[in-house]
């Protein structure tokens, strides 16, 4: 491949499109925000520029740095159970055959068409007393009578977890389709049960994508701020629930800006750190 | 019986045998070569020893105890992939010790074993390289003994050779021999290349078609195909259609040969005759009469092409033997008998 400098304005062309749709679209919009962070709340309309960091004071208190280690621990526990389903049952889907495999990814692209909304109404039914699954249960004698599953945290992590599965598993899929399923086989014959293969060597060998897919369902379930609303309770409710709050219910702009400001510099320090983490791989 | 038993082995991908009804006695200590063209099912035989493919039918004996519900690993064997399949997030140490570590070897233990098949590969000091720095020779080397090291009871390797430059690759063949002969360790090799299996085997087993052609040391092989495929793809040959006429001689393009038998019963076959066991003369009675169409000299040898009506046979002698044939010249092939081999149809 021919590697030159670029040397006129021309050469640069190709970047205008991107610079420009990066600029409209996140520059902007985070410039307004983090100018809207330092302004002082007009507690009769809106807020009035100004340059206080009372926003960022206020952040630090224990309440707000509670519900921050709850969204973080939150989203960390989503990422690890989306992993720790969707990589075996990835893996499992590319060993068959093509049909099946095309099936079920179309299948799980339907599940992206629904709206958070639809996975939390859906949820907090199956979850429910009077119409959940623990009718079921009973139904099949393993119960003595049904039992309301929300507001709970397991309830709140099960619909996220639900929600972001289908991206982890479409984010796995063309690394583990590129699996040279000989390096299994390699270790089957060196003495190694179909399991122990596993984990010695298919894990180990996706290391980087088992990383990178971890993060980006982090700071997807970062964001999602209906679902602890509709399954959990208030001590359920992550800093994305709170921002809303702030921001819409509140009238408090400045306030859920710092707060968003915060989130989304989490966010990037956590992909800085994929990459860092990649780097270092290359350069073994 | 020591030594490993293939019994009537079919295996089927829905209707379509891509193993069919295979049967083959391999003694203990040989070397097996499985020859045949792409797609005749060498790599699914192959699996299927190694417990990676479950045969429709039959069963694999090694010695003495039918290994076939046995998973991979429990088989105690050791396998070269197609691909070499080395573990890239491990050192070549790491690789070759890999089956060690399994078994729950101690430190030491790994470390010697690790040791002494480094100098077995001629690879001494490389145990904390990674793979993915080695040349593909290398790369091959380590596969091999990753796979040797339990001493396993059977050695199965998949077109081991396949990667590499013509030249690496002739050494190479040699090397796995040598390695074979000192370890005395049963050994089943698939190739597509006759010359790779001339090189290596104790035993050639042709396959087409998923069935066995023909099984036989590589030298029986080359001097007594079994069959019109294998003489063809065993090195190169002329084949050549051979008739009983009205008083009872066998002839070959018309003319007679003299001491050529046909098999009692058959008036109509195909003859197949090694290019340096064509003879070249004056065209005289007796001898087949052509003209020479093309001559390839490669210096070693020379390759004469001879058209007889519609049908061409080429002669290959060397410079010391050969008088002058120019293109265009008229001369006499002659087909000594004892080196005639009558085909099946
Ligand atoms: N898993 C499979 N499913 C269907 N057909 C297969 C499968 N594996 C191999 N085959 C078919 O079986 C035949 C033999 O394949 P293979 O044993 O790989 O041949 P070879 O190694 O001699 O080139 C081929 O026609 C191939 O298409
Ligand atoms: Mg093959």
């Amino acid at each position: 491949m021919r590697r030159e400098a670029p040397r006129s304005l021309a050469d640069y062309t190709p970047l205008f499109f991107p610079g420009l749709m990066l600029i409209v679209f996140f520059v902007v919009p985070f410039s307004t925000m983090i100018a809207v962070s330092f302004f002082k709340r007009n507690p009769s309309g809106f807020y009035t520029p100004d340059f206080v960091i009372d926003n960022y004071a206020r952040f630090l208190s224990t309440f707000f740095g509670g519900v921050l280690g709850f969204s973080l621990m939150l989203a960390v526990l989503v990422a690890v159970c989306c992993v720790a389903i969707g990589f075996p049952f990835t893996y499992l889907l590319t060993r068959r055959p093509r049909r099946v495999q095309t099936l079920w990814l179309v299948g799980l692209l339907s599940v992206l068409s629904l709206s958070e909304v639809i996975i939390g109404f859906a949820w907090s039914t199956l979850f429910s007393r009077t119409a959940g699954i623990t009718n079921l249960l009973v139904a099949i004698g393993l119960m003595d009578k049904p039992v309301a599953l929300l507001p709970t945290f397991g309830a709140v992590l099960t619909g996220m977890v639900y929600q972001a599965l289908p991206y982890t598993i479409l984010v796995l899929y063309p690394a583990l389709v590129r699996l040279d399923p000989t390096l299994l086989e390699a270790a089957r014959t060196l003495g190694a049960s179909p399991v122990r293969a596993f984990f010695n060597v298919v894990a180990p060998a996706l290391r980087n994508t088992i990383v990178a897919t971890l993060i980006m369902v982090f700071v997807f379930a970062l964001g999602s701020y209906l679902l602890p609303q509709i399954l959990g309770r208030p001590q359920h409710w992550t800093l994305s629930v709170l921002i809303t709050d702030q921001a819409i219910y509140q009238s408090n702009m400045p306030f859920a800006a710092a707060m968003a400001v915060f989130l989304v510099l989490i966010s990037l320090a956590l992909v800085g750190m994929t990459l860092l983490v990649g780097r270092r791989e290359n350069a073994l | 019986m020591s030594g490993l038993n293939i019994n009537a082995i079919t295996k089927k991908f829905g209707v379509f045998a891509a193993v069919d009804n295979v049967q083959l006695n391999v003694p203990h200590g040989t070397f097996v070569c499985l020859l045949g063209p792409s797609g005749c099912g060498k790599t699914t035989l192959l699996r299927m020893i190694a417990g990676l493919e479950e045969p429709t039918s039959g069963a694999i004996v090694l010695d003495g105890e039918d290994i076939t519900p046995l998973p991979t690993h429990k088989r105690n064997l050791g396998m070269v992939f197609q691909s070499l399949a080395l573990f890239p997030h491990l050192s070549v140490g790491d690789n070759i010790s890999y089956a060690l570590r399994i078994r729950g070897a101690s430190r030491e233990e790994q470390k010697k074993r690790v040791d002494e098949l480094l100098t077995l590969i001629h690879l001494p000091g490389f145990a904390d390289r990674p793979v993915a720095k080695l040349s593909g020779g290398q790369r091959q080397r380590v596969a091999i003994a990753r796979a040797l090291a339990l001493s396993p009871k059977l050695f199965l390797l998949d077109e081991p050779l396949s990667a590499l430059d013509a030249k690496l690759r002739e050494a190479m063949q040699v090397e796995l021999r040598q390695l074979q002969q000192s370890l005395g360790i049963t050994t089943i090799v698939v190739t597509h290349d006759q010359r790779e299996a001339m090189t290596m085997a104790d035993l050639v087993v042709v396959m087409g078609h998923g069935k066995i052609l023909q099984a036989a040391p590589p030298i029986e092989i080359y001097r007594k195909p079994a069959d019109a495929f294998v003489a063809d793809f065993i090195g190169i040959t002329n084949l050549l259609p051979a008739e009983v006429d009205s008083a009872g001689r066998t002839t070959i393009l018309g003319t007679a040969i003299p001491g050529l038998a046909m098999p009692a019963g058959m008036t109509k076959a195909s003859v197949s005759i090694r290019p340096e066991d064509v003879h070249l003369g004056e065209p005289a009675g007796g001898a087949i009469t052509g003209q020479v169409s093309f001559v390839r000299d490669l210096g070693g040898t020379i390759e004469t092409f001879i058209e007889v009506g519609n049908t061409s046979i080429v002669a290959v002698t060397t410079p010391r033997e050969r008088h002058d044939v120019p293109v265009g010249a008229k001369v006499g092939v002659v087909l000594p008998p004892e080196s005639c081999v009558v085909l099946g149809s």
